[in-house]
């Protein structure tokens, strides 16, 4: 089993195979399952981030009526040719900001790796469906790179905003996208771990400050950054870019600054976009008229 | 490692909008609908800590009646549970609570039907993990992960060598076992997980022993 990403980038070399492969045989000895079961059960969740996507894109509200709605928003401008930076990023930016429209207003999702960072990963996928129109194996291999890229932060790090802040979710969701991107489009394993290494290190520091206590602002907005942000590290890798610091590094940093993070900064919705004067206003707005003790018979 | 299989980082499929507040609070609700045994008629929540500061939002008490329901995580019915849940007879009620719980998100659940009675606390540990905590007023720690039978005994000497010699001769693997009492020579809670799920008749052996007055079933 591979404790760490240079473990798993060497592993890949010395087979000469792709991460996804690693993973998939991996997971096929700690699940006591075959190939066939391993890859069926990832198509499930695939099957979901699409249908996700596409339900975003007709438009979504969530219960609290923060968010919804942005995700049409930005595809019409994309499809207007409008975006400057873009299309395929501005696409996957739409697509991400779609998945987590849905997980606010309660619909179905895959949580990847939870639900509050859900978007990252399927916007990243489905912007490159449509530029690359990739195999549905190579899209379900591509789930699979970023789940063993994701093992390897869980596992040294975190992926939990209230124990690392936001760069544990969103963070780990851009990185383990950005891996899986340059295996997509052929690059080397050594290749995938630095464009993780890229990504990750431009999202350190990132707090978790849910306004409301809510994973809907800054969140959903913030799963956009990731996608974007996975896509260019993902080209800088492919460039030939490398990271300075190695990726074991870069997670072993992350896992110390969320331990440095101060407790108002870790989901607990007492400082940062939650401590503002609109944040607290917007707590007060969605939760305040509540009654104290029976609310509802 | 805390994480070993690639699901637990690409997935689970759930309704949004939180794992722990959402996925988990389900799960809470489903567990101690199995150890009911059945639908209730009646459920009474007690919400603790951030489940209680911020349900509304997360759908936290939605889910927990969702699981009540037997809705699994993934269920397109989970945003409409309450409306269901009176649908088919259920009265809920939900109780906010201003005590301080050991764990942030904690949930007290209360199932009746007539005459009958449980009440299960039950903890959201994060990316949709449970734990229940307590049994009408035992403490225990089950995570509802292995299958797993509860007996409510008299505190006695010989009861739980009862359970186990039925248990060893019907070849059942015991992965877990806890056993605790509130008063010496009262009654006492024995918590079992095992590797397989036991067999009603075996079940209703162990119902048949002298000095154990219920069992509950509990799986996954």
């Amino acid at each position: 089993m591979f404790r760490n990403v240079a473990e798993l980038v060497a592993l890949a070399e010395q087979k000469s195979c792709k991460i996804a492969h690693i993973m998939i045989e991996q997971e096929m000895q700690v699940a006591q399952l075959t190939r066939e079961e391993v890859i069926e059960r990832m198509g499930r969740n695939l099957d979901v981030m699409e249908q996700a996507v596409e339900r975003g894109l007709s438009g979504v509200k969530s219960h609290s009526g923060l968010t919804g709605g942005d995700a049409v928003k930005i595809q019409q401008y994309v499809q207007a040719g409008k975006m400057l930076s873009g299309y395929t990023i501005m696409d996957a930016v739409s697509k991400a900001v779609a998945t987590n429209e849905v997980n606010a207003a309660m619909g179905l999702i895959c949580a990847t790796p939870t639900a509050g960072a859900a978007g990252v990963v399927p916007g990243v996928l489905f912007a490159l469906k449509e530029k690359l129109n990739p195999s549905r194996e190579q899209m379900i291999e591509f789930l699979f790179t970023a789940g063993a890229f994701g093992l390897v932060v869980a596992n040294n790090a975190s992926i939990s905003g209230a124990a690392g802040g936001c760069q544990a979710e969103v963070g780990s969701a851009s990185a383990m996208a950005a891996a899986s991107v340059v295996e997509l489009v052929g690059g080397t394993p050594r290749q995938a771990g630095h464009g993780m290494a890229i990504a990750l290190k431009n999202l350190l520091g990132l707090v978790c400050d849910p306004v409301a206590g809510l994973v809907e602002v800054p969140c959903v907005k913030r799963n956009a950054m990731g996608a974007a942000v996975a896509m260019v590290a993902a080209d800088m890798a492919m460039a030939g870019v490398e990271s300075v610091i190695p990726c074991d590094e870069v997670i072993e940093a992350m896992f110390r600054i969320g331990q440095a993070m101060p407790m108002t900064m870790k989901e607990t919705a007492l400082g940062g976009l939650a401590a503002t004067p609109t944040g607290v206003r917007l707590k007060q707005e969605i939760f305040g008229t509540e009654p104290s003790k029976v609310v509802s018979s | 490692m805390k994480y070993r299989s690639v699901f637990d980082i690409i997935g689970p499929i759930m309704v949004g909008p939180s794992s722990s507040h959402t996925a988990g609070a389900a799960k809470i609700g489903r567990l101690a609908r199995s150890i009911f045994g059945k639908q209730p008629k009646q459920v009474d929540v007690f919400l603790y800590g951030s489940f209680a500061e911020t349900h509304k939002g997360h759908a936290t008490d939605v889910a927990l009646i969702a699981g009540v329901l037997d809705f699994d995580t993934d269920d397109d019915r989970l945003p409409q549970a309450l409306v269901l849940a009176e649908q088919a007879g259920v009265e809920v009620k939900f109780f906010i609570e201003d005590a301080v719980p050991e764990h942030p998100n904690t949930a007290r659940i209360r199932l009746i039907d007539g005459g009958e009675q449980l009440e299960v606390v039950g903890i959201s540990i994060g990316g949709g993990k449970v734990e229940i905590v307590e049994l009408n007023g035992f403490e225990l720690r089950l995570s509802g992960a292995c299958p797993a039978i509860l007996i409510l005994n008299h505190d006695r000497y010989g009861v739980i060598a009862g359970v186990t010699q039925i248990l060893s001769r019907e070849e059942v693997n015991i992965g877990h076992m806890e056993v605790s009492r509130k008063e010496k020579g009262q009654m006492a809670l024995m918590v079992i997980e095992t590797d397989d799920r036991i067999a009603e008749q075996v079940i209703n052996e162990i119902r048949d022993l002298t000095g154990v007055s219920r069992v509950l079933r509990m799986e996954d």
